[in-house]
């Protein structure tokens, strides 16, 4: 697709295709329960009650809309561009993934799904899913791999005080990716009155249009709140991508806009040439088929998919949203990495500078945006998402620094 | 006529069910898998499905998970499964193999170079439990050109319509997930596989297996009377498993033999 073409921007195709990526790759049992899915979702999308439901529950339980901050003291102390920060912190559950579990909770509601399912890594997308099902009266179950289990205990317990069962995964490497695998098989089970609730813009059609769809509310209202506030559109987005839902939810309202930067900054763990990231796009990783999609995927030369490594957990995955692998390779957004040390700088940065704890995945997004703004004049705007907030994050943070709690 | 075919054609000429067995090839080990496969000839097995290991099965229960796992960490992978069946095709060139497993493998070594080395290997049928016909029709198109059979599964939550539209698209057999879940899962719901499977038959113009979850003779026995064939997966693996290595293709073909028995005693019952 030709640069031109970004105004008509409509991807996927009505088979979830974003050119050679995305699709429906999953055994034949789930075929109807996609099919479902899919009808319900394009019934309820354009309905104006489900609309207006979503709006509500967002403006009232989640405290949208966040507001976009000037970091100036960060700005000024980097000497350059001008840092923004969309606030997604600031949301109930302290990130932006509660904005697609209350849609996928909704819609759950109408198919009169009685139980909901979720995977999680660090647990910030079981968390909020354990709350949508507290708030909607869902049974929830969520899968976590086990090893992940012991590095998040408390948000563990924050699951089950919120009513969830959370069954650790002793599978495969015990994290993120065995935890789907396990969701994947508990939904094969219990297909007729399960809805699974995937936390990012992967899986099969329809999940990676669906969830990006529930999550450009942020980009939408920062379309509204840039002019407003700053006069006009960013010269550049900036978000983290593991999976790639808040960097979508950001990115998808500006892809028309194309003098706005797209900047996906995904996580080069120890670096991207020790092998050790989770950064399958900017190491230009082979695309393959995983989670019912096709996208980049980090594996062997075999096929095996390998394991992945960054210090924030909602980045170890070794695939990315395949509406990501398009946007890079039509070039119309930019993917870049950043290592552990340099998350853990920009983290304790706008600790310090701004008196805001970030998540350590957000903290990548972050870390980028202190890198290129000292090349930049001083009246350039950067976009950041800052997607969630840091409290999980203070024992590894911690540890690092040689303290124990 | 394809090996496949012919194996279904002679058996039901001679009133027989098709006994399916199921390993995944390198568990424990690459050498022994050879050898199990010719124990599953021995016993009784028409054909053989040989598990490609995968790192992230999604659709396998814990059984071949494990079987996955132990594969993997032995240094098994797609083209070494190709020359384990090139090895077994070597001693035996009738009983038909067909390789079951997951799509990126064979992404990984490019479709059209693995229908090539496929058919050079002597593999009959490839099954790719995340590649549903929509998404892999090139894919299909190549394995018929190859003279492979693209075989497709079937679920309990198919309507008649995906029966056919299925069915349309494979070739050798199709093969039916007997429950809603996970190969070797335990809720396989045997009055609900009586209504199921005779429509099946009737909108599917080729043969019927039946797998995931069936354990035992006694539940071999009761498939059998409803459908082509009857596949044991996790079972078997368990036998291997639990199996001292010296004993475990002695062990698998007296499991295998056991099943057959019972098929075939059950045919023999069946008017």
């Amino acid at each position: 697709m030709p640069m031109t073409d970004m105004q008509q921007y409509s991807l996927p195709d009505a088979q979830g295709h974003f050119g050679p990526y995305g699709g429906v790759f999953v055994a034949e049992t789930l075929m109807p329960a996609l099919a479902e899915l899919r009808a319900a979702y394009e019934a309820s999308r354009t309905d104006p009650a489900f609309i207006a439901e979503f709006g509500h529950e967002l403006k009232h339980y989640v405290g949208r809309p966040s507001p976009i901050y000037h970091a100036r003291r960060l700005s000024e102390k980097l000497g350059g561009a001008q840092i923004l920060l969309k606030r997604e912190d600031l949301n109930h559950t302290g990130a932006h993934k509660v904005n697609n579990c209350i849609g996928q909770a909704l819609l759950a509601r109408r198919m009169g799904k009685p139980r909901v399912i979720a995977e999680t890594g660090a647990g910030q997308h079981g968390v909020a899913t354990a709350t949508v099902a507290a708030r909607y009266g869902f049974e929830c179950v969520v899968y976590m791999g086990s090893e992940d289990v012991k590095r998040q205990a408390a948000n563990v317990y924050r699951m089950k005080l919120l009513g969830a069962s959370v069954v650790p995964v002793e599978s495969g490497s015990k994290t993120l990716k065995d935890a789907l695998n396990e969701a994947m098989r508990d939904w094969v089970t219990n297909v007729s009155n399960t809805f699974y609730i995937i936390g990012t813009v992967a899986g099969p059609h329809p999940y990676p249009a669906m969830v990006r769809d529930f999550q450009t509310v942020i980009g939408k209202e920062c379309l509204a709140q840039m002019p407003e506030t700053f006069g006009r559109q960013p010269d550049a987005v900036i978000a983290c991508v593991g999976g790639g839902s808040n960097a979508m939810g950001i990115f998808h309202p500006y892809i028309p806009h194309e003098d706005v930067r797209l900047i996906g900054v995904e996580a080069a763990g120890e670096g991207i040439a020790t092998g050790r990231h989770a950064a399958p796009l900017t190491a230009n990783a082979r695309p393959g088929v995983l989670h019912g999609n096709r996208t980049y995927l980090m594996q062997d030369e075999n096929g095996q998919i390998t394991e992945t490594h960054s210090i924030s957990a909602g980045l170890d995955y070794p695939g990315v949203g395949p509406e990501h692998a398009w946007l890079k390779d039509s070039g119309r957004a930019e993917y870049v990495a950043v290592t552990d040390g340099e998350a853990l700088d920009a983290f304790h940065a706008l600790c310090r500078f701004e008196g805001i704890i970030p998540a350590l995945e957000s903290a990548h997004a972050v870390a980028h945006a202190m890198k290129i703004a000292p090349t930049l004049g001083g009246d350039k705007l950067l976009l950041v998402n800052l997607s969630g907030r840091g409290d999980k994050d203070i024992h590894t943070v911690g540890e690092c620094s040689g303290i124990r709690f | 006529m394809s090996r496949i075919q012919s194996v279904f054609q002679n058996l039901q000429l001679a009133g027989r069910k098709a006994l399916i067995p199921f390993i995944t090839a390198g568990d424990p080990d690459g050498e022994l898998t050879v050898p199990l496969m010719r124990a599953l000839v021995a016993g009784g097995a028409d054909i053989i499905e040989l598990g490609v290991p995968f790192s992230d099965p999604m659709a396998d229960g814990p059984s071949i998970q494990r079987a996955s796992e132990r594969a993997l960490a032995g240094g098994m992978s797609l083209a070494k499964v190709l020359d384990i069946v090139r090895a077994f095709r070597a001693g035996d060139t009738a009983t038909p193999v067909v390789l079951m497993g997951y799509a990126n493998p064979i992404e990984a070594m490019g479709q059209a170079a693995f229908t090539a080395a496929a058919q050079e290997a002597g593999v009959d049928g490839v099954l790719v439990v995340d590649y549903p016909p929509e998404e892999c029709a090139d894919f299909t198109a190549g394995l018929r050109a190859a003279g492979l059979d693209p075989i497709f599964l079937l679920a309990p939550t198919s309507s008649e319509q995906r029966f056919r539209d299925v069915a349309g698209a494979g070739g050798g057999y199709i093969y039916y997930v007997s429950l809603k879940g996970v190969t070797g899962a335990a809720n396989i719901d045997f009055d609900e596989l009586a209504r199921r499977i005779p429509r099946v038959r009737a909108a599917v113009d080729m043969p019927v297996a039946v797998g995931f979850g069936i354990r035992d003779a006694a539940g071999a026995k009761k498939i059998g009377a409803l459908a082509d064939a009857v596949v044991i997966g996790s079972r078997i693996v368990e036998e291997i498993q639990a199996s001292p290595r010296e004993r475990a293709a002695a062990n698998v073909e007296t499991f295998v033999r056991g099943v057959r028995a019972a098929l075939d005693e059950a045919a023999g019952a069946t008017p």
